[in-house]
């Protein structure tokens, strides 16, 4: 970015922010609820990101805390009247204690152990959702349906009503900063330096002093609670919980949007969503079967050919032009 | 009593099942050190390639051959043209190709073969002498199948000089290519022998549980449970670990949890196994040198 210069710099963001502060106007309801769900999804995969990118515990189950916050959304909105925007610290916070105590069994599997655990964990998702002693809690096969929440104020921009869609839009923009401005700030530092250490050598990351089942779990702990208030914000988005939204292809699908964008990448996030949001919807019309087996193509084309994803070819594009530019 | 017998049998004859998709998983652990995620849905696309035979007219014993060399063929080529390829490659990246055949065997199942349910013919008798109250003919033979299966694989291993060549690569991949054995082949031979011990499984369960697309998931999960309890390293631990899993599956579905939550019993095993005894029943403690 160093060859824009500070007001150059400056100038982008302002344009890229305003871009994204219009664009909701520019287009329809619908589109508007799909912009919604990339911001879900990317908020999603950058808490796994936070897990298996950077910490490298491999996770196959983060559907689960996904499909926990948003099962605790939905409790607290049809249960106990909690308005919405409450109901996203609330899904955090049992998140990280969920993902907490996952952490802990999860210190003693390595690699490939810990991604079949988790695995089992997805497939058994919706299960867990479906039993009867929690019907009463969760709604049972049915789910539990929700009201979308109404813009607290009327406004309008080029003839576009600020319709529900279009105000969780910029609820969920707004979360979606906050997560990745948050996520941005515990990875350049210290901590950041400690989970990547833990990934690459933990036998040197211990001796260099790093408490390995403290950082492990944290990372747990933090990564369950941001996939949580993804799941949150999607229950809102959505408006519908049940448990075959759950199932293990959710799990999948961040993995691939992992994957595509970039692990170990945070912006990549946000490449990933998109991926996942849309490339299902034209490879739908070809066949029903067409997006997973695209997928499954697409995830071992990117392992063999660019394992760094899209932000990989992005960051290495850009360096080639300032090695010609100087 | 007469009902807890019966529980126990069909348990040991899912069990069989179960310890050979653990089976399976061991063969790859073995030679690579990795847990293949695809075995399941690997198993359900041979299925359908022995049902498509068995629709186009074929006898059952025909169909059920050319399905097991077809599989052989499958799994071999499939470590040569892409697993080859990220042999040497991190945990995570191997994980993630094993999904990626997840999701293209899941997909060409449906794609190719459409997502109802299909009911796959058995090949044993309705009614036999052997059969009792206690115990089907199609769970008695597919048993049979499977500890046939068993055996020649034991023998195999220990009695064959092919054997002994793939026990070299797997233990001492360097010392054996010194003494001349083709290591990779060796590997690519053990995803194939995993393939076709798979489809044998997939063609045993499936006139149990119908045939669809994601037929095998829960019963990987148990293929996963059994080969952890017993330990991940031994064939003899697969077997055993693949009965009781088996019985204890049907015991407490039965008696104690329910058939709803059958998942997350397998969740719970694996989960109990790997903190409790991580090295399962027969495995071995690994030591790793820093």
């Amino acid at each position: 970015m160093k060859a824009l210069g500070p007001r150059g710099l400056w100038l982008t963001v302002a344009l890229l922010v305003l871009a994204l502060l219009v664009l909701p106007f520019l287009v329809k309801n619908y589109r508007v609820f799909q912009f919604n769900l990339v911001l879900v999804y990317a908020i999603a995969i950058l808490g796994l990101n936070l897990l298996t990118g950077f910490n490298g515990q491999i996770s196959l189950g983060h559907g689960a805390f996904y499909a926990f916050g948003a099962y605790t959304a939905a409790v607290l909105m049809d249960k106990a009247g909690v308005p919405y925007w409450a109901t996203l610290p609330a899904a955090g916070l049992l998140c990280f204690g969920f993902g907490l105590l996952l952490g802990f069994p999860a210190l003693r599997l390595a690699g490939p152990y810990l991604a079949l655990a988790t695995y089992a964990l997805a497939l058994a998702v919706p299960q867990l959702l479906k039993y009867k002693r929690l019907e009463e809690l969760t709604g049972g096969v049915q789910g539990i349906v929700l009201v979308k929440p109404d813009a607290p104020f009327a406004f309008s921009l080029l003839g576009q009503p600020l319709s529900q869609d279009r105000w969780l839009y910029f609820f969920t923009l707004a979360v979606a900063a906050l997560m990745f401005l948050l996520s941005w700030n515990l990875l350049r530092g210290r901590v950041g330096r400690a989970l990547v250490a833990i990934r690459d050598h933990p036998i040197a990351a211990t001796a260099m002093g790093i408490n390995l089942p403290l950082f492990k779990s944290l990372a747990f702990g933090v990564s369950a609670a941001i996939t949580g208030v993804a799941g949150a914000l999607g229950a809102i988005t959505v408006a519908f919980v049940s448990p075959d939204s759950f199932t293990v292809s959710l799990s999948i699908f961040l993995l691939v949007g992992l994957v595509v964008g970039g692990l170990a990448s945070i912006p990549g996030a946000i490449f990933g969503a998109v991926f996942i949001q849309f490339v299902p919807n034209i490879a739908d019309d070809i066949s029903k079967s067409a997006p997973s087996a695209i997928y499954g193509v697409l995830l071992i084309a990117l392992m063999i050919l660019m394992p760094s994803g899209v932000m990989g070819v992005l960051n290495g594009a850009w360096a080639r032009l300032r090695a010609r530019g100087s | 009593m007469d009902a807890l017998l019966h529980q126990i049998v069909s348990g040991l004859a899912n069990g069989c099942i179960y310890g050979s998709v653990a089976l399976a998983l061991v063969m790859i652990y073995q030679s690579t050190h990795h847990i293949n995620f695809a075995q399941g849905e690997m198993a359900t696309f041979s299925t359908f390639i022995a049902w498509a035979l068995i629709q186009a007219g074929w006898p059952y014993w025909a169909a059920f051959a050319t399905t097991v060399a077809i599989s052989f063929a499958g799994g071999l080529l499939l470590q040569r043209l892409v697993l080859r390829q990220v042999e040497k490659a991190p945990v995570l990246t191997n994980v993630i190709v094993f999904i990626g055949l997840l999701l293209i065997f899941n997909a060409l199942s449906g794609w190719i073969f459409e997502h109802t349910l299909k009911s796959f013919p058995s090949p044993f008798p309705k009614d036999s002498v052997l059969a009792s109250r206690y115990v089907s003919a199609h769970e008695l033979g597919s048993a049979a199948v499977m500890l046939g299966v068993l055996g020649a694989l034991f023998v195999f291993f220990r009695l064959t000089p092919l054997g002994l060549a793939m026990r070299a690569a797997a233990q001492n991949p360097d010392s054996a290519r010194l003494v001349g054995i083709r290591v990779s082949w060796m590997l690519a031979l053990g995803w194939g022998l995993a393939a076709a011990i798979g489809s044998v499984a997939g063609m045993m369960i499936a006139p149990v549980v119908f045939l669809d697309p994601n037929m095998m998931a829960g019963i990987l999960l148990y293929g996963f449970a059994a080969a952890l309890l017993g330990g991940i390293d031994s064939p003899l631990g697969a077997v055993v670990g693949g009965f009781v899993v088996g019985v204890l599956e049907n015991l407490l579905g039965a008696y104690v949890i329910g058939t709803e939550l059958k998942l997350s019993v397998a969740l719970v095993l694996i989960v109990a196994t790997l903190t409790l005894r991580p090295n399962g029943l027969f495995g071995k403690t690994v030591v790793s040198r820093v």
